[in-house]
């Protein structure tokens, strides 16, 4: 009988090189990766392992930006419509309350957290993993805040929101003319900062952090 | 002689890799082990995954129908009443010369559903059948299938967005219709079909040459 597997699960035996690819499961080393490089697996083509170029500051910078490109894409109008001297102006929160107010609580819920509430969670890592790091504190939650970020990134959808607001000028261009808002721009600006925040932000700054304290 | 050694896998070394933090880690033998470094579940694979992405595929198989035969709008005007599905959307864009933008509505809100449920049953069948069948490709077409379903959601903002201008401008009413719900549970359940395949599935019948083919009595 072969004696029991020990329970450390961290064991010091593993080289801490070694890594698994997340689509294909093949094991291999991480090579030595300069600033600004990354590597793709070897058999599946999935993408390795990052080193973003100052990573903490950048992200720092980029979603504080996005912070204030939120506040200004959920506040300002978004569209307005001018027909016959008359103009009306929609923000983002009252066309999903119009939505809901038409009996389409479902979508309206869901388009809710798509383009509004999702997308503030990723700018909201600025308070609860950012600062905490920047300032060299030592905050528990920060992996599982992470975590819960990386969960809903799918479902923030603020890119595709903004295409659907140009088909629906284009359908009613026809009827009035129509001018874009401090909110479109601003949801256009806000697409571009947080994708480049997403691409500088290096996660294994969380445990390296950890590390220290151990 | 013997065959060529197979690829060594994180599975196949009994080890076990974080899906959040990418931490390796050794199994401990645990009925429900946690990363040692974030404290996330660890699974060898997705739990229940292909079972999973069949049924969440097949409801939105069966959605995308209502989704396409029913009214996703309804315009009441003084020149009448009007209702418009996806398809007769994407007709009238087209007609009103906005061609781009006519393409753009049809690929995101028929085509690309469509062929997103197609690639994930097929996705599930080659696993289940444990198929060693082009599995970079495979794996290629699974990364296509999570970057591009998202903007399937792209008839539904623009619904929001018709609702809301043409009812504070008041000359007519847009109301959505039944179609809306389903196309938005077709996007999401295709979205967590998406996720709950294991894309490493596919890589495993190359790693352990006896892996026993599925039979429906197993």
């Amino acid at each position: 009988m072969r004696p029991a597997p020990p329970a450390v699960s961290c064991s010091p035996r593993l080289p801490p090189t070694l890594l698994a690819c997340h689509e294909c499961d093949l094991l291999q080393h991480e090579p030595h990766l300069a600033p600004g490089q990354s590597a793709r697996c070897g058999r599946c083509g999935a993408l390795l392992a990052r080193n973003p170029v100052d990573s903490l500051d950048r992200s720092l910078a980029l979603l504080l930006t996005a912070a204030v490109l939120y506040l200004l894409a959920n506040t300002f109008p978004l569209v307005g419509l001018e027909l016959q001297g008359r103009r009306v102006e929609v923000t983002q929160f009252a066309a999903v309350l119009a939505l809901w107010e038409g009996g389409m609580e479902l979508v309206a819920a869901l388009v809710f957290l798509t383009t509004m509430v999702f997308p503030v969670l990723e700018v909201m890592m600025i308070g609860v993993v950012l600062l905490p790091l920047r300032l060299g504190r030592q905050v528990p939650g920060l992996a599982g805040f992470y975590r819960l970020v990386r969960s809903v990134q799918p479902w923030g959808m603020i890119e595709v929101f903004l295409l659907g607001m140009l088909v629906s000028l284009v359908k009613l261009s026809h009827l009035a003319s129509v001018v874009l808002g401090v909110a479109f721009w601003a949801t256009a600006a806000l697409i571009l900062v947080l994708t480049l925040a997403g691409r500088a932000f290096d996660p294994r700054l969380l445990w390296v952090a950890q590390k220290g304290v151990a | 002689m013997t065959p060529a050694k197979p690829p060594l896998t994180a599975r196949t070394a009994g080890l076990l890799s974080c899906h959040a933090c990418g931490q390796l880690s050794r199994g401990t033998g645990d009925h429900h082990p946690r990363c040692p470094r974030c404290r996330a579940p660890l699974h060898p694979r997705k739990p229940a995954s292909i079972a999973t992405t069949w049924a969440l595929t097949l409801a939105a198989l069966i959605l995308f129908v209502p989704a396409n035969t029913l009214p996703m709008m309804t315009t009441v005007s003084l020149a009448g009443s009007q209702t418009d599905t996806i398809l007769s959307g994407v007709v009238f864009l087209w007609q009103s010369g906005s061609w781009p933008l006519a393409l753009v509505v049809f690929f995101a809100s028929i085509l690309v559903p469509l062929m997103k449920i197609l690639a994930l049953l097929y996705l599930a069948l080659s696993v289940q059948r444990g198929s060693r069948h082009a599995p970079r490709a495979r794996t290629q077409l699974y990364r296509a299938v999570e970057l591009i379903g998202r903007w399937s959601m792209l008839d539904i903002y623009v619904v929001t967005l018709l609702v809301a201008l043409v009812r504070f401008q008041g000359l007519a009413t847009v109301d959505a219709g039944p179609a809306a719900v389903a196309f938005g549970a077709v996007v999401v359940l295709t979205m967590f079909a998406a996720m709950s395949f294991d894309p490493r599935l596919i890589w495993d019948p190359l790693s352990d040459p006896d892996t026993p083919r599925w039979r429906p009595h197993d």
